[in-house]
């Protein structure tokens, strides 16, 4: 009996070693270890036996049939990962093949650079503020210290749609509109469209943006402009970003200035982009003209202040290094997918 | 302006590179444009003289010349003109050498015989017959007395093209420095050297210029002062070289000496001057006057020009003989038989000389100049240099004596002297001793606690204005950086966060942002059939457009996506998905500014794309603005959308946008080939419908009972008034009514359609009994029979 135990084991053994699906490791375990396998029938035969061989041929039993429990217990296993393995083979993809993309929209260039620059002066706390664009002459230049007959106003610059209004052709009218609405601290931003009389080329559009800056507060000197605008420049172009500041006019700044940043593309050694230059111009500004303030009903003995202007087009086209600037309103798919 | 650094030197010393002047001046205010030296595309072109000539063997033309070039040697040179003889010195483009255009000369052979250079015409230095008119045009330069002749050395030098020339870009507020002697003082202050001004001196001559000239001034608003004197005898020839050399730095043309007289010291004083001849001049007579109606005049140009009486001409007793400021008639003139002149140094009106330069549409170097008003005390001693240069260049006999008209008032700006207030107002600490030094520099007096400006400097109005001055040659550079400090409040309004919000939407459904003009052709109302008595016809007007395709502002936004869609198409783009947050302008009348109303527009076209993609990124938008009880309704009557394909928008009965299939006529306006939709949403009424709460409600603890329903109804029924009906049947156990079947064809009669819901009901605090499903069904299909739509067998 205990030979044909052994020899259970090892059959069963053997017929595990060799099956390949898991319909045949059922067929061996219902062979043995079913109710009518063979183990099975030898145990029925341990009646037979005597009193101190049967614990003996038991125990043996039990271990045979654990035996190969657990022999089909790992060949299961090993089937299953083989079928899994099998499966994942043929599951197989070209990863490489194009993507089925959910795509997002693209924000205009002129809006991205938009937003980075009204969240760098939110950030130093300014309040966007904005203004008509089709405005009174007055506010586009009377107000602004630039009165009628002024070589500033021109009509080759301006869009008349009657005698006293206009389309604004700066965005600093927001300036006056501001003042008039709130008394100082001022601290706000105004971007907008303003519109010249250019003819459409790659550097010229009778359509573009400002961005106009008002700070008005009691000690406002020229190192506020100063340290504001470096932190404008740093934040949009870099930690390592200077800022120079060149005497100029403007008729509603006094002390003016045209304001160059060091090149973000050479760092100011020079290249074809800042012209050999090192530096490139994005702004003019300067200390609010007392005459304006004045105007505003802001007593230039109590407050000061100072305005900025800066051209957005400019900033984009630097950003993007877009060459010419009629791909901003052309509106090709093609371009605007680039952003 | 050009500045010519020989000229400015007569001014002042400066010692330092032309780079370094560049810089320093850009950065106290004058903006340097660039600047270039002469003749710099010159090199190894020295002076020569012709040793001997011999005709070329084989040649009927060309001459073999020996040339001495200041060497051991004479080289032997080989040239076609025709116009040299022995003894003549010349520039000899040597082997190796560049010429003007950047043509490079090296050795070589003609006809067989060495040729080691090139002798150079005027051409070949970048020269022209107005900068050396004693040369002739086709042959080589022969230099004359005026050129140092000394043998090998370099042309620029001996000719004396070798100037520095540096562009200014000058502010409209600072005419002072549209002269020499203005960015001469500039350039003095920023470099801290004294300025060096000549009064100009003129010599006792014949006459009285009293007796040839008299001079009235009728209209004392508009001409300052006019300043006139007498030359006789006018001996017009070429003027000297040295003249000649600085007017061309300056990019004047030289023409003769009382024209060059003329240039030279408007350049140089910053003040126009006119020449007439005399004999033109009726009874002797300079009247200044507005111009009487109907009057004429041919200007130097030869052009007529009709006058207004708003704008002011010098005239003699009958006649106008220049128009003031901008430009004289064609008899002022110098002609060679001219024999005496009157030389004019006037002020007149900046405005007056604006507009009239814009009316004649003639802006000369005067008008533009005059129209930044000039400062009459400028005119006298102007007027005395023009003479002092008449005497020293032997150009005619001055007559004594000046005529001066003056009606300006007096310059007596007074400005307190507050160093302290300059200190606080730009954040610096500069001495009160310094700031006096950099203001006397600029010759603004410094008396006690006044300051007295100098009537060239009218812009100096405020002491905000001598701040400014401090500053700059404080240098802006030099003033620190300050962080702005006290309180800030910075929040976004409700229009701004919608604004992002509903650019944010649009993005995120795949819509790509455009910018479009606000302009447009009004010729687009026709083609988006605009009704001939639509209100969005009356766009506000440019009075002055650059052209008819951008000369009204839009009243809708339609045409400007209509454009873009069809460039896009047409740039054969197979889809585009596009929406813009822009501007309508809607004219309120002249006593008004226009409306400006903000619109939010959607555009597509392209495969896959259709009213239900459009009305879902629409849905989407309404959904994420928190506008609630919105309806779409046909609309069958806009003639800019498919009538049976558009629908308006509307909340609460109040339209807020229209969406739809562009007619097909519309399209094949635009060019478009294909269908495309437009949706338009009010941007106002997002912000007054649409609300950014949201209250969190409790995820359903109970199932759902879902019923299915499919009923047969007349092919014009709305599916939303079915869906309207049902949920008003069902009540409040209904938690969606979700179409997913439309069916029409031959299992139901002709003219009806099927449509199937899926309807869902729970309660929030218990299960729903099958009962109650079944009996919510009853409801909804007794409902929906009342309406004579039947449930589908």
């Amino acid at each position: 009996m205990k030979q044909q135990l052994e020899s259970i084991r090892q059959k069963a053994k053997e017929e595990l070693q060799s099956v390949s699906a898991l319909a045949e490791i059922d067929a061996i375990r219902i062979k043995y270890l079913g109710k009518k396998g063979e183990l099975t029938a030898i145990l029925k035969q341990m009646g037979k036996l005597s009193a101190e061989e049967r614990p003996i041929i038991g125990q043996l039993a039990n271990e045979v049939r654990a035996d190969i429990e657990n022999e089909i217990s790992k060949e299961t296993q090993i089937i299953k990962e083989k079928v899994l393995e099998q499966k994942l083979k043929d599951e197989k993809i070209d990863v490489t093949l194009p993507a089925k993309r959910n795509a997002m929209g693209h924000k205009h260039p002129l809006s991205i650079v938009l937003d980075e620059v009204k969240d760098i002066f939110f950030g130093m706390g300014f309040n966007v503020a904005s203004g008509p664009e089709v405005e009174w002459d007055y506010y586009n230049f009377e107000a602004l210290n630039i009165p009628k007959n002024h070589p500033a106003r021109d009509t080759q610059d301006t869009f008349y749609i009657t005698e006293n209004m206009l389309l604004r052709t700066q965005t600093s009218p927001c300036q006056i509109r501001v003042m008039e609405k709130q008394q100082p601290p001022i601290r706000v931003i105004a971007p907008g469209r303003v519109y010249r009389s250019d003819a459409v080329d790659a550097t010229h559009s009778p359509i573009f943006h400002q961005i106009e800056g008002l700070v008005v507060d009691k000690g406002i000197t020229m190192a506020d402009l100063k340290g504001c605008l470096e932190s404008f420049a740093k934040a949009l172009y870099g930690e390592d970003t200077k800022i120079r500041l060149r005497p100029h006019h403007f008729p509603f700044t006094e002390p003016s200035c045209e304001i160059d940043v060091s090149c973000f593309n050479c760092g100011g050694e020079g290249c074809p982009m800042c012209k050999g230059e090192g530096w490139i111009e994005i702004l003019g500004g300067g200390m609010v003209h007392p005459k304006v303030l004045r105007g505003c009903g802001v007593d230039p003995d109590e407050y000061s202040g100072f305005a900025f202007g800066i051209g957005l087009e400019r900033l984009v086209m630097f950003r993007f290094n877009i060459d010419d600037m009629r791909h901003l309103y052309e509106n090709d798919v093609r371009f605007l997918s680039q952003f | 302006m050009n500045l010519s650094k020989k000229w400015l030197g007569d001014y002042v010393e400066l010692n330092c590179t032309d780079k370094e002047y560049a810089d320093a001046l850009t950065l106290s205010g004058s903006k340097v444009e660039g600047f270039e030296k002469e003749g710099a595309e010159l090199s190894n072109i020295l002076t020569g003289k012709i040793e001997s000539l011999e005709r070329h063997p084989d040649s009927d033309h060309m001459w073999i010349c020996m040339v001495n070039v200041g060497a051991s040697e004479n080289i032997q040179i080989v040239t076609g003109a025709q116009n040299l003889q022995v003894g003549d010195v010349v520039p000899v483009a040597m082997d190796n050498s560049v010429v003007h255009g950047g043509q490079k000369i090296k050795k070589g052979k003609l006809r067989g015989v060495e040729s080691c250079g090139m002798l150079c015409s005027l051409g070949e230095l970048g020269l022209t017959l107005h900068d050396f008119p004693y040369a002739i045009e086709d042959g080589i330069f022969v230099l004359g007395d005026d050129c140092d002749k000394t043998l090998g050395i370099d042309i620029r030098e001996a000719i004396g093209l070798n100037d520095t020339v540096t562009e200014f870009e000058i502010t409209s507020n600072r005419p002072d420095c549209l002269s020499i002697i203005g960015l001469a003082r500039e350039s003095a202050a920023t470099f801290k050297k004294p300025l060096i001004i000549k009064e100009p001196v003129v010599k006792e001559g014949e006459g009285d210029v009293n007796e040839l000239l008299s001079v009235e001034i009728l209209n004392g608003e508009r001409c300052y002062r006019y300043c006139g004197a007498v030359v006789k005898n006018v001996r017009v020839k070429a003027s000297p070289r040295w003249m000649r050399e600085r007017l061309r730095a300056c990019g004047v043309r030289p023409i003769n000496n009382i024209v060059d007289i003329t240039n030279y010291v408007m350049l140089e004083y910053g003040q126009p001057m006119h020449a007439f001849d005399l004999r033109f001049l009726e009874e002797n007579k300079v009247i200044v006057r507005t111009a009487k109606p109907g009057e004429k005049i041919t200007t130097l140009d030869g052009i007529e020009r009709e006058l207004t009486e708003e704008m002011l001409v010098i005239a003699d007793a009958n006649k106008p003989v220049a128009v003031a400021g901008v430009m004289g008639g064609e008899y002022s003139g110098i002609m060679d038989d001219t024999n005496t002149i009157v030389f004019e140094s006037a002020c007149f009106n900046g405005a007056t000389t604006r507009l009239t330069a814009k009316a004649l549409g003639m802006r000369t170097e005067a008008s533009g100049r005059y129209e930044k008003e000039l400062d009459p005390s400028n005119c006298m001693p102007a007027l005395k240099r023009a003479l002092e240069l008449v005497q020293l260049l032997d150009a005619g006999d001055v007559v004594n004596g000046i005529i001066d008209c003056d009606c300006s008032k007096k310059f007596d700006h007074v400005l307190p002297f507050k160093p302290q207030w300059t200190n606080d107002f730009i954040g610096i600490d500069v001495s009160a001793e310094e700031q006096k030094e950099i203001l006397e520099r600029l010759d603004i007096k410094v008396e006690g606690e006044k300051l007295i400006i100098p009537s060239f400097r009218a812009d100096l109005e405020d002491v905000a204005d001598i701040a400014e001055e401090v500053a700059r040659f404080y240098g802006f550079h030099n003033i620190p950086n300050r962080q702005l400090s006290g309180i800030a409040n910075a929040a976004l309004t409700k229009e701004q966060k919608l604004e992002k919000l509903v650019s944010t939407v649009m993005l995120a459904c795949g819509f790509d942002e455009i910018a479009t003009f606000s302009f447009i052709s009004p010729k687009h109302y026709d083609k988006i059939r605009l009704p001939e008595n639509s209100e969005k016809r009356n766009s506000v007007v440019i009075t002055n457009p650059l052209g008819e395709d951008t000369s009204v502002m839009r009243t809708t936004v339609i045409p400007s996506m209509l454009e873009v869609l069809s460039r896009n198409y047409n740039n054969r783009n197979a889809a585009a998905s596009l929406f813009e947050i822009s501007n309508e302008y809607i004219w309120k009348g002249p006593e008004t500014l226009p409306d400006e109303n903000v619109k939010v527009t959607l555009g597509m076209y392209g495969d896959g794309c259709d009213f239900f993609t459009l009305k879902g990124a629409v849905e989407e938008l309404l959904y994420k603005t928190g506008v609630e009880d919105y309806e779409f309704e046909a609309l069958t009557d806009d003639p800019t959308f498919h009538p049976g394909r558009t629908a308006t928008l509307s909340v609460g009965g109040e339209v807020i946008g229209i969406i739809g299939e562009i007619h097909p006529v519309v399209l094949s306006n635009y060019e478009i080939e294909t269908k495309a939709y437009i949706a338009q949403v009010d941007f106002a009424s997002l912000l007054k419908f649409g609300s950014d709460e949201r209250v969190y409600k409790q995820l359903p603890k109970f199932p759902a009972s879902t019923r299915d329903l499919a009923f047969v109804c007349d092919e014009d029924i709305p599916v939303k008034k079915i869906e309207k009906a049902i949920s008003g049947a069902v009540g409040k156990i209904l938690e969606e009514v979700a179409l997913f079947d439309v069916y029409v064809g031959s299992q139901i009669p002709q003219g009806m359609k099927s449509v199937a819901f899926n309807i869902r009901m729970r309660a929030a605090d218990r299960t729903l009994t099958d009962e109650e499903a079944d009996a919510a069904m009853k409801r909804s299909i007794k409902a929906l029979e009342a309406m004579g739509i039947s449930l589908r067998s």
